[in-house]
């Protein structure tokens, strides 16, 4: 009986296993915002590649949004009282 | 520290922009936002490599011209469509990982771009109207 061992992906020397890739795909799953922590049925791997697509590129939109906003307050306001600000803002 | 490279890289690009236009900023404020996140991370990773790389690729058209990317990194052919791909060109240099190293790199690249988010948030919260 041909049961089904660890998945080898020949990396250079190292043999990577099935449970390094669930142990990798957990801790990716962890910095998700849905992270499904709670159930207990494991989500299945193309689900969370494609959960992390979406994160990344809504992260990614949001600096794109932020950086829009900076430039037009940066124009606006005087760089040093925003820095002062920005800088008060982290000692509180 | 993340905070203290983005603000002098915005100060920067205040001070060698006075006169475009807002788009034209706004692009040298998302570059200096990755810049700060590749620089901060430094290069003990590969998605912050990958970027470093770019970056100075578009100055000095030089160093990572000739060199190849590959790093030692053995290029492993993806399957066509499959979700690993997706993954693999939206993290810096994703297409040179194999797939254990795509899935730690991106893990990292996440957190390093949600503090890049949250610092920004932060600075436009308190430089924007209502900011003290």
């Amino acid at each position: 009986m041909s049961s089904r061992r660890s998945r080898s992906r020949q990396s250079g020397s190292t043999r990577i296993t099935d449970e390094q890739i669930n142990e990798l795909m957990s801790k990716l799953q962890a910095v998700l915002p849905e992270a499904r922590r709670g159930g207990n049925d494991r989500v299945p791997a193309a689900k969370v590649l494609q959960e992390t697509c979406s994160h990344i590129r809504r992260l990614r939109r949001e600096v794109d949004g932020l950086s829009e906003r900076l430039s037009e307050l940066l124009h606006s306001a005087d760089l040093n009282t925003a820095q002062a600000a920005f800088i008060r803002s982290l000692l509180m | 520290m993340l905070a203290f490279r983005f603000l002098r890289a915005l100060t920067l690009v205040h001070r060698t922009t006075p006169n475009s236009s807002n788009a034209a900023r706004s692009r040298r404020i998302q570059r200096a936002a990755f810049a700060s996140m590749a620089y901060s991370a430094g290069p003990r990773r590969a998605w912050s490599r990958a970027l470093l790389c770019r970056f100075h690729f578009h100055r000095a058209r030089r160093r990572c011209a000739g060199r190849s990317r590959t790093a030692g990194v053995p290029r492993r052919p993806s399957t066509t469509g499959s979700p690993a791909d997706g993954l693999r060109r939206l993290v810096p240099g994703g297409t040179e990982m194999d797939y254990c190293s795509l899935l730690e790199e991106t893990a990292d690249y996440i957190r390093c771009l949600s503090k890049q988010v949250k610092l920004m948030q932060s600075i436009v919260d308190s430089v924007g109207p209502g900011g003290r």
